[in-house]
C-alpha cells in the first residue's frame, strides 16, 4: 500500500496518480478535510472533487506523531484515538506553514498570518466589514487581498516589502507562463481599489488587548527608510512567504528506503511534484520522467519568486529588544541575540521548547541572527512529530 | 446547527466549522493566555503555531483551529 | 580585520615557541569539557586564583548536562554516595538565592514511592538511614501519599519525603557556573575540542597545543576518548517532557524499585521517576541502555517508560508530550564518580563518571577536585573517588 501525507495539491495529485496506475493508496492529513491550505473548504474544486470521488481513503483530523524507517510504520493520532499504519512506499507531501517574522505588536489578537486568515475565513470566519491590513511579501498577500475582499472585507493596504523594481523584474517570468497572467489578471480585478504599495512593510502592531492599528514603513533603496504612517484595522495578516514542513521527513532518518518526497511551496510545482512522487512510488518512474520538463517550468517560475520576493535586511531590525520570537515560551530578542546557534539559544533560553516545537520561531529566528541552518544530518530522529497524547506513545496492538 | 458550551455559556453555530472560527464568530478573539499573561490568539489557522489552544472538553492544550466543533462541546477559552 | 587575525596568529605562534622552549605553561590549569561538571571545576579553580581555560566544543552543558533531569538528590546507596551527594546538595542549597531565574530551582522535595509493604520496609530503613545524618524525611502512609500526590494510583503504600531535594533546569545551571567563573577570569574556548591531554597541557582539534600545569578531564561518558585506560561507558538514557499542566504533580517522584534497576549493569531497564518542572511542565524518566552508542530515540524504550510511569500515574496517559530525548550517563563499575588524579599522569585529573548525578554532584565535584590539585582539606573523605580504585583491578 502506498501512504501520502499530507492532502494538499502534491499529496492530492500523488495518491490521484498512484492510484491511476493501480496502487492502493491512503491519504492522512491533519485538517479536517482535503485540500490542504489553497484548496481548503474548497469543495467545488476540481481536483479535490476528483479526490473525493476518487473513492481513496483519507484519514483526516490525523496527525503522523512517529515514524520507524526501517519497519515502514507511521504512528497516528486523532483526537480520540491512535494506531500504527505498514506502508511498503511512503509520500511526503506534507506542505509549507508561513514564514512569521516578529516585529512589536506582532503578538496581539487580531494579528494573523496572511495565509493565516485566509484559512480562517476559509473556515467560515466571516471579514464581512472588517478592515483588514495585509502585509509580508510574495504573490499570496494578492490572493488572500482578493480573497478577503470577495467575502466582504474592507483591504485597506497590501503592504509587499518587495521593492518595486524588483517586482517589475519579475514581469518577463511572468509573461513565460502565460496561465500565471491569467491568475494575475483576475487578481487584479479582484483586488481593483486596493491600495498595492510595495517596498512597505508593517513595522509595528498597537492596540488594547487587540490590534486596532498597525504602522507601515516606507523604506527607499539607497536611502535610509524614509517614511511611516498608520492605518486603522480589525485584522492584520501578514506572512512573509512560505517554510517546507519537513519534521515528519527528519523523523524518518537519513535516506529511508521507499520514502518519495513531493517538495512543496508554489501551487503548480507543488502538484507537478506530487504526480511524479505518486507515478515513481507507484512504480511508473518512466512515466513520471515525462513530467519533469513541467516540473523545470514549474521550478523555473518558483525560483523567480523566490529571487523577487527576497526579504530586506530591515526586517531584521524590526524586534525591539523585549519583543518575543518565541510565542510558545515568550522568549525575547534580547534574550536570543548573544547566541550563535538555534540549538544553544534554545537549550538556554527555552525558545523553541514549546508545543509548536520550534516551527514559528527556528525559521523567525534564523532570519533574524543570521544562524546557520542546522544540517539535515544534525537533526536526529525525535518523536513525536507533533505534540502527542502520552498515551498515543504507549506500546501499540501492531497491525 | 449545534450548540456548544464557550466558558458555560450556551451558543450555537452552523455545522462544520472548527472550534477556532466558533469563538471568533461569537466575538472572542482571545483565545489563551501566554506564559507571561499575554493575550493570544489564532495565527496560522493550519495547526502549527499552536497559540489557539483551548481546553476542549477538559482537555487543555487542543488546537481549536483543527478541531471540528460537535454537539454538547465543552470550550474554556 | 585581516590585519588583526595575522596578529592574533603570529602571536600564537610565538607563544607555542616560547612555551616549547622555556616550558612556561601559559595556563595553571585546562579543563576539557563544559558540562556542569567542567564547569563547577573551572568556577573552583579560577576562585582558587588559578589561570584556568575550558574548552567546549559545542554548547556549555549541551550533552549529558542537557539531556539530564536536574533532580538535586541526596541518594543512600553507599555512605560515599550520600556523603557526595549531601555535601553537595548543602552547596546547592547555599547557591540557591543566587541562582538567575532562568535555572529554575524548584525546591520541590522527592517522594520515594513505595508499591507495596516490602517497599514501606525499605521506606523505614532510609528513614533511620537518614535521621542519623541529619537529613530531614517524612515518612508517608498511603493516605498522605495520596493527598501529596492526587494523581498517583489508588493502592500505592506510602513514601519517604525528602524535603531537601529540589530541581534545576540544568543548562542554564552549567551556563550560570560558566558566567561566573568567566567573570572571575575564565579563559572560556568555545567551538574547539581537545583531542589529547598530556603532562603538560593539550592539543585542540585544530592543531593548537594549549600549555597548563594541570589538566582536568571532565568530557562526562567520553573521557575514554582522552584517558583511554579510564573504566567509564556510555550509558543510554531517555525522557520524555509533557506540556504545561500546573498542579498536576508537586514532587519529584521515583519509584523505589529505582535503584536495583538503576544499578543493574546488564539489562536494559526502565524507572518510573516523573518531576515537575516550575514551568507546570512534567519531565517523565527514566531508563539506562547499554552498549548503544546511537543517539536516536528508540520508540521501544519510549513505550516502556512511559509505560511504566502511567501504571504509576494514570492520568499521565490523557497528557501531552512535546518531546522526546536521550543522553548519555557515565557510568563507572562501582557507580561513583572518579574524581582525582588519573593514574599513570602526575599532572593530569578526572572528573567524570558521574552517571544520572552529575547535576547534584558538580558542586562537590568541583570542591574536591580543586582541594586536591592544591593540596587543601576537604570537607568530605576524598578516597571514595579517586580515580586510581577503578584502575587497580583493571
Amino acid at each position: 500500500m502506498i501512504v501520502v501525507v499530507g492532502a494538499g495539491p502534491a499529496g492530492i495529485a500523488a495518491a490521484l496518480r498512484a492510484q491511476e496506475c493501480g496502487a492502493r493508496v491512503t491519504v492522512i492529513d491533519d485538517n479536517p478535510s482535503p485540500g490542504g491550505q489553497i484548496w481548503r473548504g474548497e469543495s467545488t474544486n476540481t481536483w479535490v472533487e476528483r479526490f473525493r470521488n476518487s473513492g481513496i481513503p483519507i484519514l483526516a483530523g490525523t496527525r503522523v506523531i512517529a515514524a520507524d524507517a526501517a519497519a515502514h510504520t507511521l504512528l497516528l493520532e486523532t483526537d480520540e484515538n491512535s494506531r500504527e499504519i505498514r506502508y511498503e512506499k511512503l509520500i511526503l507531501a506534507t506542505g509549507s506553514r508561513e514564514l512569521f517574522l516578529p516585529f512589536p505588536g506582532w503578538t496581539l489578537p487580531g494579528v494573523f498570518g496572511a495565509g493565516g486568515l485566509q484559512a480562517l475565513a476559509k473556515s467560515g470566519l466571516p471579514v464581512s466589514g472588517k478592515r483588514v491590513v495585509i502585509g509580508g511579501t510574495g504573490p499570496l498577500l494578492l490572493a488572500v487581498g482578493a480573497y478577503l475582499r470577495q467575502h466582504g472585507a474592507e483591504v485597506k493596504l497590501i503592504a509587499e516589502q518587495a521593492n518595486i523594481q524588483s517586482l517589475a523584474g519579475f514581469a518577463p517570468e511572468l509573461l513565460r507562463h502565460p496561465r500565471k497572467v491569467w491568475q494575475g489578471a483576475s487578481l487584479q480585478w479582484a483586488i481593483a481599489g486596493v491600495p498595492y504599495r510595495t517596498g512597505c512593510w508593517v513595522e509595528s502592531a498597537e492596540g488594547r488587548g487587540r490590534v486596532e492599528r498597525v504602522t507601515i514603513r516606507s523604506g527607499r533603496d539607497g536611502f535610509p527608510t524614509s517614511s511611516s504612517w498608520t492605518e486603522d484595522c480589525d485584522y492584520a495578516a501578514i506572512g512573509y512567504g512560505l517554510v517546507p514542513n519537513r519534521e515528519l521527513e527528519w523523523s524518518l532518518g537519513e535516506n529511508p528506503p521507499d520514502v518519495y518526497i513531493a517538495r512543496t511551496g508554489e501551487m503548480e510545482f507543488s502538484f507537478v511534484e506530487g504526480e511524479i512522487a505518486g507515478l515513481t512510488a507507484a512504480g511508473y518512474a518512466e512515466r513520471a520522467v515525462l513530467l519533469h520538463p513541467k516540473r523545470e517550468k514549474a521550478g523555473a517560475f518558483a525560483a523567480a519568486l523566490d529571487t523577487t520576493f527576497t526579504l530586506r535586511e530591515e526586517l531584521k531590525h524590526l524586534p525591539a529588544p523585549e519583543t518575543f520570537v518565541c510565542r510558545c515560551e515568550d522568549v525575547t530578542c534580547e534574550r536570543l541575540r548573544p547566541f550563535d546557534s538555534f540549538r544553544a539559544a534554545k537549550l538556554h533560553t527555552r525558545c523553541g521548547m514549546g508545543p509548536c516545537q520550534g516551527r514559528v520561531c527556528e525559521p523567525a529566528a534564523s532570519f533574524l541572527f543570521g544562524w546557520p541552518a542546522a544540517s539535515d544530518e544534525g537533526r536526529s530522529p525525535r518523536p513525536p512529530v507533533f505534540p502527542a497524547r502520552i498515551e498515543s506513545l504507549l506500546p501499540v496492538t501492531k497491525g | 446547527m449545534i450548540t456548544l458550551r464557550l466558558n458555560g455559556r450556551a451558543l450555537s453555530f452552523p455545522d462544520g466549522i472548527t472550534v477556532a472560527v466558533a469563538l471568533l464568530q461569537s466575538g472572542q478573539l482571545t483565545f489563551r493566555t501566554s506564559v507571561s499573561g499575554e493575550p493570544r490568539s489564532a495565527v496560522c489557522g493550519m495547526g502549527v503555531c499552536f497559540e489557539c489552544r483551548v481546553t476542549i472538553d477538559g482537555k487543555p492544550h487542543s488546537r481549536s483551529c483543527q478541531t471540528l466543533i460537535r454537539e454538547g462541546m465543552e470550550i474554556r477559552a | 580585520m585581516l590585519v588583526q587575525t595575522c596578529c592574533r596568529t603570529i602571536l600564537l605562534r610565538d607563544n607555542r615557541e616560547v612555551l616549547s622552549q622555556r616550558g612556561a605553561p601559559v595556563y595553571d590549569a585546562i579543563v576539557a569539557g563544559g558540562g556542569i561538571v567542567g564547569a563547577a571545576c573551572a568556577l573552583e579553580l579560577v576562585r582558587a586564583g588559578m589561570r584556568v581555560a575550558l574548552v567546549e566544543p559545542s554548547v556549555c552543558g549541551g550533552g549529558a548536562t542537557a539531556a539530564g533531569m536536574g533532580h538535586l538528590a541526596v541518594m543512600d546507596d553507599s555512605e560515599a554516595q550520600f556523603a557526595l551527594t549531601r555535601y553537595s546538595q548543602i552547596l546547592w542549597h547555599d547557591l540557591a538565592s543566587r541562582l538567575p531565574a532562568d535555572v529554575e530551582y524548584f525546591p520541590c522535595g522527592a517522594l520515594w514511592v513505595a508499591a507495596d509493604d516490602q517497599e514501606m520496609a525499605e521506606v523505614e530503613r532510609k528513614h533511620r538511614f537518614y535521621r542519623e545524618r541529619d537529613v530531614p524525611t517524612r515518612v508517608l502512609d498511603k493516605h498522605a501519599l495520596a493527598e501529596a500526590e492526587p494523581n498517583l494510583r489508588e493502592g500505592l503504600a506510602g513514601g519517604l519525603l525528602l524535603t531537601d531535594d529540589a530541581v534545576v533546569y540544568p543548562p542554564c545551571a552549567a551556563r550560570f557556573l560558566m558566567t561566573e567563573a568567566v567573570a572571575a577570569g575564565l579563559t572560556f574556548i568555545p567551538g574547539r575540542a581537545v583531542t589529547e591531554v598530556g603532562e603538560n597541557g593539550v592539543r585542540l582539534d585544530d592543531g593548537t597545543a594549549l600549555s597548563s600545569s594541570f589538566t582536568v578531564v571532565a568530557t562526562g561518558a567520553m573521557a575514554a576518548k582522552l584517558v583511554p585506560s579510564v573504566r567509564i561507558q556510555p550509558r543510554k538514557g531517555h525522557l520524555a517532557i509533557t506540556d504545561r499542566y500546573p498542579g498536576f504533580l508537586r514532587h519529584q517522584l521515583i519509584e523505589l524499585g529505582y535503584l536495583k534497576n538503576a544499578h543493574s549493569h546488564d539489562a536494559d531497564s526502565v524507572s518510573f521517576n516523573v518531576q515537575p518542572r516550575i514551568t507546570g511542565q512534567i519531565l517523565i524518566g527514566s531508563s539506562r541502555q547499554y552498549g548503544v552508542d546511537d543517539p536516536a530515540v528508540e520508540r521501544p524504550m519510549v513505550e516502556k517508560m512511559l509505560q511504566r510511569a502511567v501504571e504509576y500515574m494514570p492520568r499521565l496517559a490523557g497528557l501531552s508530550a512535546i518531546r522526546c530525548w536521550t543522553g548519555f550517563r557515565a557510568a563507572t563499575p562501582d557507580n561513583l564518580p572518579l574524581i582525582g588524579l588519573c593514574p599513570g599522569y602526575k599532572n593530569v585529573y578526572l572528573a567524570a563518571g558521574h552517571e544520572g548525578l552529575g547535576i547534584s554532584t558538580s558542586l562537590a565535584t568541583g570542591r574536591l577536585l580543586t582541594d586536591l590539585i592544591l593540596h587543601r582539606e576537604s570537607a568530605i573523605a576524598r578516597e571514595p573517588y579517586l580515580p586510581e580504585r577503578t584502575f587497580a583491578h583493571a
